[in-house]
This record gives C-alpha cells, sequence and structure tokens, in this order.
C-alpha cells in the first residue's frame, strides 16, 4: 500500500530539496552561551591574570558545581513545561536531614563509611520522594508548577529551620574528617564535585537527546494535548522530571554537606533562582519546548565567573555580584530572542 | 476598481512565494480567490490587508499607492481580514473582543451600553444566539466564527478578506454566512473570497483569481467557468476520479472494532457501532453531535461512564491512547494544530513521535528515525518547497500529509480519521481519498468522521449519523444519500431522538 500517494505527484516540483537555512541567527542561538563565557573569560584575564591561575579556575568550577547540578535537573522539569522553585529549600532540607541521620547512626555503626554511604543513600531517596511529591500533586492535582512549589519550598523551608531548632545542624566531627573528601578531594587533579557535575551533564545530556524521555519532554513542553494525542503519559513523564531533579538536588547536597558540615535555615536560599538563570541563560525557553544541557552547563558556570571576577577586581564592588548576574540574565535571553524573531517567517 | 494589487512579488528568505501577481476588487463583488494550499493565497491577503508588505509591487486603494505598515492602518481604511486561524483574546467576552482596540468611550470610562448594544445589533444580523456577554473561551468555535465575523462587520468596511471562512461551520450556519455576503455586497462592500470548496464558490462568487505556486493562472467572472475546469487550474492536470472504488466487502467480513452502549457524560447517550474488516465507516452528524467525543472515549481519551469496547470480539480495556496504540488502533485527530503536531519540533521528530520506541535501543538511532522520515517523505508525499524547519512551517495539506505520517507508523490495523480533508486543497484531498481506498484494500478497517457530505457519501460502506449525543442511525447502501443523512442528522429520522428531546 505504499505507492498511491507516490503515484500522485506529477506536479512534484522540487521536492524533497532540504536545504538548510544559513545565517548568523542560527549560530548565534546554539553557540551564545559559549561566545558569552568566552568573554566573559578574556575579561576575567584582562582584569586579573591570576583568573587563569589553576586554583583559582578549580575553585571556581567547583563552586558551580552545586548550582549547575541543581540546574541540569531544572532543565528537565522547564523543558517539559514545568517549573520547581522548592529545590533551595529542598536542599536544606535533604542535608538537615541527612546530618541528623548521620549523627545519630555514628552510635550504631562508628564514625565509618557506612554511616556517611548511609547517609548518602537516604539522601537521595529523599530527593526522590520530594521530587515524586512535587510532580504528583502538580499532574493528579491539576495544580500550577509554580505554585505547588512555592508551597513545598516554604515546606522544606520551615521543616529544616524546625529541625534546627532555629540554629545550626552540625555534623559530627569524626563523620567530617571522612566525609571531608567528597569536597575537598581531587582525582586526576580534578576536585570530586567537578567529576560529578561532568557526569551528570553527560547523563543529562543523554538522556535529554538521545532517549524517548527526552523527546517526550520536549513534546510536552511544546503541547501537552498533542503529546496525550501520541500516546505519551503526560503525567507520568512529567512527574519523572520532578523526580529526576530531586535526584540531582539530593546529588549537589550530598556534595555540599562536607564542604561546610552544617545546614541551617539559611542554607541554600536563592538556588532556586539561580538554577532557573542557568537554564535561562544556556538557551532553554521558559515557557517549555526547548531545552539544551550544555547550554545549562555555561550558564552555571557563567553566574560563578562574574562573582569570581568581581572578587578579582576593586573596580566594580562585590556587593553589585545581583547587578551584574541580572544585567547578564536579562541581555542573554534578549539576544537569544532577537534570533528567534530573525528565524521566524 | 476599489483596492488593486500590481505584480506583487514575495519572497521569505531565499524561498520567493508570489511571482508578479496582480488582483482587482471592485465595489460590490465577491470574488473568490482560489489554489491549493501553499499556492501562495494566505500570503497575497495578507500583504493586501498589511500584515506582510510586498518585496516589490504595489497596492492601490482607489487607485492611490498604499505602503500599509500594520493591519491597523488597513484597518483605518476599511481594508478588513478575517483569519483562518480565530484571533480572538479568549479570556474576554464577545462584545470585547468585537470592539477590541476601538472601544467606544464616554470620556475616560468605556461605553459598555453602547459597545453591547452595536455587538448584539451585529450578532443578530448574523443570526447567531451568542450572548455579548459570553466569554470566548466558553463559546463553540463556530460561535467564536461568528464574533470574529461580527468584529469584522461591526467597523465601516469597504473591503472584507475572508480567509477560508466557512472550515468550521455548520451548513446553517454557512447559509446565514453567504446571506450575509450578500447584504455586505448590496451596500457596495467588496469580498474576497478564499475557500477551497468549489461548490460554495460557484454559489456566491462573481469573479474568480486562480493561483498556482505563487503564479496567477486564470481570472475573470465566474459565470462560464465549471467547478471542474477550476479544480483542474488549480491542481495544474486533470483529476479523473475524485472519489475511487469502494473496496468489495467479503459478506463474511468479521467484525474488527465493536463500541457497545458507550456513555460519555454531557456528550453521548448510549451509543453502539460495529466496524468489520476492510470496511469504512462514516460519521455524519452536525458539528458538537458527539462524533468526536464518541470515538475519543472509545480510544480511552476521553472519560466514559458506562460502555464497553470489543477488539475482533474480544472485550478490551483502552484506558489511554497507548492501550490503542497496542490493539493497533490509529487516531487522525481534527485538530492538527492544537493536538496532532508539535509545531515547533522538527519534522522528523513528529513522524516518529508516536512510535518513537521502534527507533529505541535503548538510545534513539537518529539514524534510523531519518530513514523511516525519508520513507514518510516519499510514501506520503510531504512536499518540501520550501526549506521547512518545522511544522510550522508547512502548509495545510502538508502538515495533514505529515500528521498522516505519524498516525500511519504504527502500522495500524483500524484507522480513525477525523475531518481529514478540513482546510485542504482538492490535489490534497484526492491523495487522502486514494490514501483511505488503499488501506480497505490492504485489509484495514477505516473510520471516517466528517462533515462533508459529499465524503460520506463517496467513500463509506456504511454511515452512522449522530444527532445530539445520540447515534440516530446507521444508513447502508442506498440509503447513503444527502437527503437521508441530513434527516437523522437533525433528529427528525431516527431512534432515541424524541425521549431525549422531551423526556
Amino acid at each position: 500500500m505504499s505507492s498511491v500517494m507516490a503515484n500522485n505527484k506529477t506536479t512534484n516540483k522540487a521536492a524533497n530539496t532540504t536545504t538548510r537555512p544559513k545565517g548568523f541567527s542560527i549560530d548565534l542561538k546554539t553557540w551564545g552561551p559559549f561566545i558569552a563565557l568566552l568573554v566573559l573569560a578574556l575579561l576575567g584575564v584582562l582584569i586579573n591574570p591570576a583568573f587563569l591561575g589553576l586554583d583559582n579556575l578549580s575553585n571556581m568550577l567547583t563552586r558551580s558545581a552545586f548550582i549547575g547540578i541543581i540546574a541540569i535537573g531544572a532543565t528537565f522539569v522547564i523543558t517539559a513545561g514545568g517549573l520547581d522553585l522548592s529545590v533551595g529549600a529542598m536542599a536544606a532540607f535533604i542535608a538537615g536531614v541527612m546530618i541528623i541521620l548521620m549523627n545519630s547512626l555514628v552510635e550504631q555503626f562508628g564514625a565509618g563509611l557506612t554511616t556517611v554511604l548511609l547517609g548518602v543513600g537516604a539522601s537521595l531517596l529523599l530527593g526522590l520522594c520530594a521530587g515524586f511529591i512535587n510532580g504528583m500533586v502538580t499532574t493528579k492535582g491539576k495544580i500550577e508548577a509554580f505554585i505547588v512549589t512555592l508551597g513545598t519550598m516554604g515546606i522544606y523551608r520551615s521543616l529544616v529551620t524546625y529541625l534546627a531548632d532555629g540554629g545550626t545542624l552540625t555534623l559530627d566531627w569524626a563523620v567530617r574528617d571522612i566525609y571531608r573528601p567528597v569536597y575537598y578531594g581531587s582525582f586526576l587533579g580534578i576536585t570530586i564535585p567537578v567529576w560529578v557535575f561532568l557526569a551528570v551533564a553527560v547523563i543529562g545530556y543523554i538522556l535529554l537527546n538521545y532517549t524517548r524521555f527526552g523527546r517526550y519532554c520536549f513534546a510536552i513542553g511544546s503541547n501537552e494535548k498533542v503529546a496525550e494525542y501520541s500516546a505519551i503519559h503526560v503525567d507520568r513523564i512529567k512527574t519523572m522530571t520532578y523526580m529526576l531533579q530531586g535526584v540531582c538536588v539530593a546529588l549537589a547536597t550530598i556534595i555540599y554537606v562536607p564542604r561546610l558540615g552544617s545546614a541551617s535555615g539559611a542554607t541554600g536560599v536563592l538556588w532556586e533562582l539561580e538554577a532557573i538563570a542557568a537554564v535561562i541563560i544556556g538557551g532553554t525557553m521558559l515557557k517549555g519546548g526547548h531545552g539544551r544541557i550544555w547550554g545549562t552547563v555555561v550558564g552555571a558556570i557563567m553566574l560563578t565567573m562574574i562573582g569570581n571576577i568581581l572578587n578579582l577586581t576593586d573596580a566594580i564592588s562585590n556587593y553589585l555580584n545581583g547587578t551584574v548576574q541580572g544585567i547578564i540574565i536579562i541581555v542573554a535571553v534578549y539576544l537569544q530572542r532577537a534570533s528567534w524573531r530573525k528565524t521566524a517567517p | 476598481m476599489l483596492l488593486s494589487a500590481r505584480q506583487i512579488c514575495r519572497s521569505f528568505g531565499e524561498n520567493q512565494v508570489l511571482f508578479d501577481v496582480d488582483l482587482d476588487l471592485q465595489a460590490g463583488e465577491v470574488h473568490a480567490l482560489l489554489g491549493e494550499n501553499g499556492a501562495g493565497k494566505s500570503t497575497l491577503v495578507k500583504i493586501l490587508a498589511g500584515y506582510l508588505r510586498p518585496t516589490s509591487g504595489e497596492v492601490l486603494l482607489n487607485g492611490k499607492q498604499q505602503h500599509y505598515r500594520s493591519s491597523g492602518e488597513a484597518e483605518a481604511d476599511g481594508v478588513v481580514m478575517i483569519h483562518q486561524e480565530l484571533a480572538l483574546a479568549e479570556q474576554l467576552s464577545a462584545e470585547e473582543n468585537i470592539f477590541l482596540g476601538r472601544e467606544l468611550r464616554r470620556g475616560p470610562f468605556l461605553d459598555r451600553c453602547a459597545m453591547r448594544e452595536q455587538s448584539r445589533a451585529a450578532l443578530a444580523e448574523l443570526e447567531t444566539h451568542v450572548d455579548p456577554r459570553a466569554r470566548v473561551k466558553d463559546l463553540s468555535t463556530s460561535d467564536q466564527q461568528m464574533v470574529e465575523i461580527a468584529k469584522a462587520i461591526t467597523r465601516d468596511v469597504r473591503v472584507l478578506i475572508m480567509d477560508e471562512p466557512t472550515a468550521t461551520l455548520t451548513e446553517n450556519e454557512v447559509k446565514v454566512l453567504f446571506e450575509l455576503i450578500a447584504r455586505l455586497r448590496q451596500r457596495g462592500v467588496a469580498i474576497l473570497y478564499i475557500s477551497h470548496k468549489l461548490r460554495e464558490i460557484e454559489q456566491i462568487a462573481d469573479r474568480v483569481t486562480v493561483l498556482r505556486d505563487g503564479h496567477l493562472v486564470d481570472s475573470g467572472p465566474m459565470a462560464g467557468r465549471s467547478k471542474e475546469e477550476l479544480a483542474r487550474l488549480m491542481v495544474g492536470r486533470e483529476i479523473d476520479e475524485m472519489y475511487p472504488p469502494r473496496t468489495h466487502l467479503a459478506a463474511d467480513a468479521p467484525v474488527v472494532l465493536e463500541a457497545r452502549d458507550m456513555v460519555v457524560p454531557g456528550a453521548v447517550k448510549q451509543a453502539s457501532f460495529t466496524l468489520r474488516r476492510g470496511e469504512v465507516l462514516g460519521f455524519g452528524g452536525i458539528v458538537g453531535a458527539g462524533r468526536t467525543a464518541l470515538i475519543e472515549a472509545v480510544l480511552g481519551l476521553r472519560g466514559k461512564s458506562a460502555g464497553q469496547v470489543l477488539r475482533n470480539g474480544q472485550p478490551v480495556l483502552l484506558k489511554n491512547l497507548r492501550d490503542a496504540v497496542h490493539q493497533r488502533i490509529a487516531y487522525l485527530t481534527e485538530d492538527r494544530k492544537g493536538k496532532g503536531l508539535v509545531l515547533n519540533m522538527d519534522l522528523r521528530s513528529n513522524v516518529t513521535l508516536l512510535n518513537l520506541r521502534a527507533h529505541c535501543h535503548p538510545l534513539i538511532d537518529r539514524r534510523r528515525e531519518e530513514q523511516a522520515y525519508q520513507q514518510a517523505i516519499q510514501r506520503f508525499d510531504i512536499r518540501l518547497r520550501t526549506a521547512a524547519r518545522t511544522a510550522a512551517e508547512l502548509s495545510g495539506g502538508n502538515q495533514q500529509k505529515l500528521l498522516l505520517a505519524k498516525v500511519m507508523s504504527i502500522d495500524p490495523e483500524v484507522v480513525i480519521i477525523n475531518e481529514p480533508t478540513r482546510g485542504i486543497d482538492v490535489g490534497t484531498k484526492h491523495q487522502i481519498y486514494h490514501f483511505i481506498h488503499e488501506l480497505t484494500e490492504a485489509g484495514c478497517s477505516v473510520i471516517l468522521i466528517s462533515s462533508e457530505m459529499g465524503e460520506l457519501i463517496g467513500l463509506s460502506h456504511r454511515v452512522a449519523v449522530m444527532c445530539a449525543g445520540v447515534l440516530t442511525g446507521v444508513l447502508e447502501g442506498e440509503q447513503i444519500n444527502e437527503h437521508e443523512i441530513m434527516q437523522y442528522a437533525s433528529g427528525i429520522k431516527g431512534v432515541g431522538v424524541d425521549e431525549q428531546r422531551y423526556g
């Protein structure tokens, strides 16, 4: 039965010519974030040659890992048309529970690897559950993601404050010694957090671009109805994006806890906005349907780099970090939108 | 000459879509603009109405050259366009939409009373029951279309451009619209009317212009031109047989799909039907009769409160479309832009979206995906005249073929097709009819939901007719004719309507 339609093409003029539209605008869309990062790095070198120092670069990448890992999860959520505002509070909550758990396990298992592994496992499980709750309430309750995650944000934030009794939860010193290398250690000259960041990014890239799950995220973010009529389990996929986000938050928390060895109500404040900013700078559309993992990685590094450069110069006060970040976010999005407009017919 | 286009050329990038097109509109005439999808009709009228600027050539109003920079400037001159895709603010009421952007005011405040009165008058002239205060979101598509038309006629309109105005209207509404067009014509309004429905054009047009591939191929009075001739001019070749012969149905052809006592709250009251192997079962009725609701409930896309679905005689539970796909049932939605295609996604991903798992092991194999896409282009004759990257950039006919390719990717045994030719040119229609014939020849079964009487009569073995949520009858053989279908569709004949209406 494969012939009739083809038989009818008597006036098939220049059909099937798939000439790719070329032009600067396309390049800007794909490479924009990378170019911006390069420009920023160049600026850093000009301001202070110490910027290129191995210690400085390593330190900067390590710091960007937290936001970066969370932002990779956020890329999935946002691509599928959702939003998760609860990630910062979730990180604080997970950190708090993890510390309490490990402290109490010391009596039973001693300050050993078992304790740390159990803490890590609990953290991942908690992230998975928290994401599951966000996803289920959003999809089954048919409530906007903004509202649901605004709610859970408040809940997690107050829970960690309650657990810490308004103060700070501190990790047992003995455990901290064992756990320390997860943040401070390095392998082949690259710190562990950067390795984790890289691994999450690679897995995220494959997941988003080479699996059904990723393709479905694009479809759902573009048009949920079309996705439903394409036999996609929309609710299931959306919930999975929140669960993935939860796991990413847990991973970020796992490498964050040994850094300070403590958690409080002030942990992870505004991380959700930084993560969203990284995603947006990277070229993912806030309204969904289009996402890019490497863009997000670059976005996260850029945000940290701005602070780093301001630290290295006296020209602009360090207190203006937020101002510069804000300007960069707006300019980045403006450039992307301008190129969208050009490619539209 | 009221409005003239002289030697209009228009290119998008390197792709030229209009070549030296002339068009003359006189006051008090209905001028039909014909052409296949992608022939450049929409581009031409957008230039006339100020939405686009020509690459070269000029637009003259009353002999004076105009350079409209926006549709607002054209509207100020009385050149108004009614869009193919409705352009209404969904959350606003009908009256707010009608006066959007040119609200009547008393001092600094809105003069709601005056606007309501004028809206009511305009809607009354269209013989619709739409309440000016009703929110547009809550209106049916055809009522929304009426609001759009009311919006145009409340302006001081001199040239009215209608792009496929009847695509979503019922027969009766079309009649009212034609009466309105006749009145506007008497008032001296020039009407430029785009439609694929040659029957309509034969009915109302004074003059006709035909475009093909961006070139003007014919222009002149409607009198003396036949439908067949115009169709040939549009397509550029002979259309021998519009409808292919029906597949011979074996007397013992088994029932492949059966629905029993389906009830969908608020849409369908107890409907049952059977579909046999190799059969085309048509579904007739006016828009809103519950045909789509019934079919989508069978497929698990909508909730049903009662009813059973049998596949090859076995009861099956279809909770969502994935279950239906497992039963090798394919569904082509009537809303190709809203439910069928991911418009901002590339063409290849659209084709493979429904059956993506066939290209996964476990990662997506981009090469095999590309192969499947190239095969689909060949098989469904998708014409990529433009370097279209996303589905949104394709013409309506090509979008429909792309959607067909997507739906057929699961290699179905039962194909359910909903309004396959809405807003589609003659050539593509012809192809789709032959495709349906091919399916049944290969042993597939087809359910065809259509508001086009000709399609139902020309293709179906049996026609099920619905009226107000009730399946009033299933017509066979000689019974399948326009008169009979109308009787059942309006509830004059058939079972179950009376009790529902008076009970």
